[in-house]
């Protein structure tokens, strides 16, 4: 019916203008020019298109560019992190969802729910207080001499990788294991049963039955949380701030925010969501089966 | 078993790791002195008492509290009535361009926040150069990343709900702007609740766009203010404003829960 059709048209506009036109902005200045003080140039027609800055950026993110390193810090970083995430947020989420019952699992839940409302700014600011030199962590960690193990130098804060990763995990980790949860906890318990009355062990039942159906639940999960990590800038500046351990957004929002390099920056940003699409594209499908749209 | 022993104590290790470094900031704020870093006494000095440097008296720390505050009532005002309408429409439109709408409406979530604030920032500072940055363009941002939450909270209430409530007042004689109105509106109560909170949560959570569509000091928010000086030597009055802006998100979580008696919809990435 037409009637309703008026009712999304000013949600669909703002959409339009705020979100679109926004993303067609980078592509107008990162296929832009410059003035001669740098300030950008969007060209918003096709026609007019400058390829320079997008070959820079190519040739930068490339190997041997000077991008390079970063590229290669932020996927590495990401995936340790995503990892590190998994091996904490799976059982986690598997715990809750089978054994725990009653007020207990619902406490449990509002635990896992509570970092939802802390800010992550918050979160960060937390273990900066934490890691800080004469820090409870820094303070327990150097007892146990894990310094001289993990650390490059003494500083937890400064410029350390394990400090960065174990941030990013910190940060993201609540955001998996809701969706996690999720899926375990909508698997029927008969299946398992079942796997068992017909011969497998018990982790053999885990191995054949619960890890297939939780695998929709964990790839939504790794995605929900890799997309962000992939356009963090402010972990690594928290927890480090220097550029031993800048990632691809810190590049991005150097270019972008402080230097004069916003038609680059505006490039990048560009290579990055190409990167990223494919990943975009799978949630946009889990989102839109999960809610039947 | 075995593993019904390292299972619990996964999660409970989890779980207190996930919480108490915030606790510990939180214990912080009630120094008495100038660590950040070990507890020194109790006192509300970092909340009021300190004539310069406490939250109460130290300006940029009350006006971030302010102005994050501001920005998150904006954005509720704006963002759940475009969002439910946007809803209402999608959800019962099935014509020529729904398909793409619905599209559309979801693209916001799948979007690394980055790439939409530099695209907004952009778009700021050369086409739509009327409108420029600051607080404008932050509810702006807002409203924008928030709208998408919105609609799937209230469709996903539309779809329980159903048409038979609203066919049986049409049936009895309303007209359509009632059976909105009286019928429709009345049944979206908690999801409206929900909305509102959810957009509160994202607002108050949110850096990255309200960084990048700030303009100056006086459009500082409480997760700038932690950005910019957390590593900046900064005193526990830091812990005492993120203490505060806890306090009120507790706050307004115990509200909605008072209100909507519904279950509360967690905000993701």
């Amino acid at each position: 019916m037409r009637r309703w059709a008026l009712f999304a048209a000013p949600g669909m506009a703002w959409l339009a203008a705020f979100f679109l036109v926004a993303f067609y902005a980078v592509v107008a200045v990162g296929f832009g020019n410059v003035t001669d003080v740098y300030d950008p140039v969007p060209h918003w027609n096709p026609l007019e298109w400058n390829v320079g800055y997008m070959l820079q950026a190519l040739e930068d993110i490339a190997p041997g560019g000077r991008t390079w390193p970063v590229f290669v810090r932020t996927l590495l970083y990401v995936a340790i992190a995503v990892a590190l995430s998994l091996a904490i947020g799976y059982p986690v989420a598997y715990y809750v969802s089978r054994y725990a019952h009653g007020r207990m699992k619902a406490l449990l839940l509002i635990l896992l729910a509570a970092p939802f409302w802390i800010s992550y700014l918050m979160r960060m600011f937390a273990w900066t207080n934490l890691l800080a030199d004469g820090g409870y962590a820094a303070t327990v960690l150097n007892a146990l001499s894990l310094d001289a193990l993990l650390l490059d130098g003494e500083d937890w804060l400064g410029g350390q990788h394990v400090a960065v990763v174990m941030g990013l995990v910190y940060g993201y980790v609540p955001y998996l294991i809701l969706p996690l949860y999720a899926s375990l906890d909508r698997i029927d318990e008969r299946l398992i049963e079942a796997a068992r009355d017909l011969g497998a062990s018990s982790a053999g039942a885990f191995r054949r039955v619960v890890l297939p159906l939780s695998r929709a639940g964990t790839l939504g999960g790794i995605v929900l949380i890799a997309l962000p990590m992939f356009g963090d800038y402010y972990t690594p500046d928290l927890m480090s701030g220097s550029p031993r351990t800048a990632m691809l957004g810190n590049t991005i929002n150097n270019s972008v925010q402080g230097g004069p390099d916003k038609a680059l920056g505006a490039a990048l940003t560009l290579l990055l969501s190409a990167f990223l699409l494919v990943f975009m594209l799978y949630y946009l499908r889990e989102l839109r089966r999960e809610n039947a749209l | 078993m075995k593993r019904s022993r390292l299972l619990p104590a996964v999660t409970w290790i989890y779980v207190v790791w996930s919480l108490l470094p915030v606790l510990i900031a939180i214990r912080f704020a009630f120094n008495e002195g100038r660590s950040r870093t070990t507890g020194q006494g109790f006192s509300l000095r970092w909340f009021w008492t300190d004539p310069t440097l406490s939250v109460r008296n130290d300006p940029t720390l009350a006006s971030a509290l302010e102005h994050s505050l501001v920005l998150a009532g904006l954005s509720m005002v704006i963002a759940v009535p475009l969002g439910t309408a946007l809803a209402l429409g999608l959800q019962r439109w099935r014509g020529r361009g729904s398909g793409v709408s619905n599209v559309l409406m979801l693209l916001p979530l799948v979007t690394p926040e980055l790439v939409f604030a530099v695209g907004l920032f952009l778009l700021f500072t050369s086409a739509f150069g009327f409108i420029g940055l600051g607080t404008t363009a932050q509810v702006i941002g807002h409203v924008t990343f928030s709208l998408s939450w919105v609609v799937l909270i209230v469709r996903g209430r539309l779809v329980m709900i159903g048409r038979d409530v609203e066919e049986a007042a049409a049936d009895l004689g309303a007209p359509p702007w009632h059976v909105l109105r009286r019928v429709l509106l009345p049944l979206l109560g908690p999801a409206l609740a929900a909305s509102l909170l959810t957009v509160f949560a994202l607002s108050i959570d949110d850096f990255v766009v309200a960084q990048y569509m700030a303009s100056g000091a006086d459009t500082t928010t409480v997760p700038m203010r932690i950005y910019a000086s957390a590593r900046a030597a900064p005193t526990p009055a830091l812990n005492a404003l993120v203490t505060i802006m806890l306090v009120l998100s507790l706050a307004a979580l115990a509200l909605a829960w008072v209100l909507g008696r519904g279950r509360p919809v967690e905000p993701r990435a």
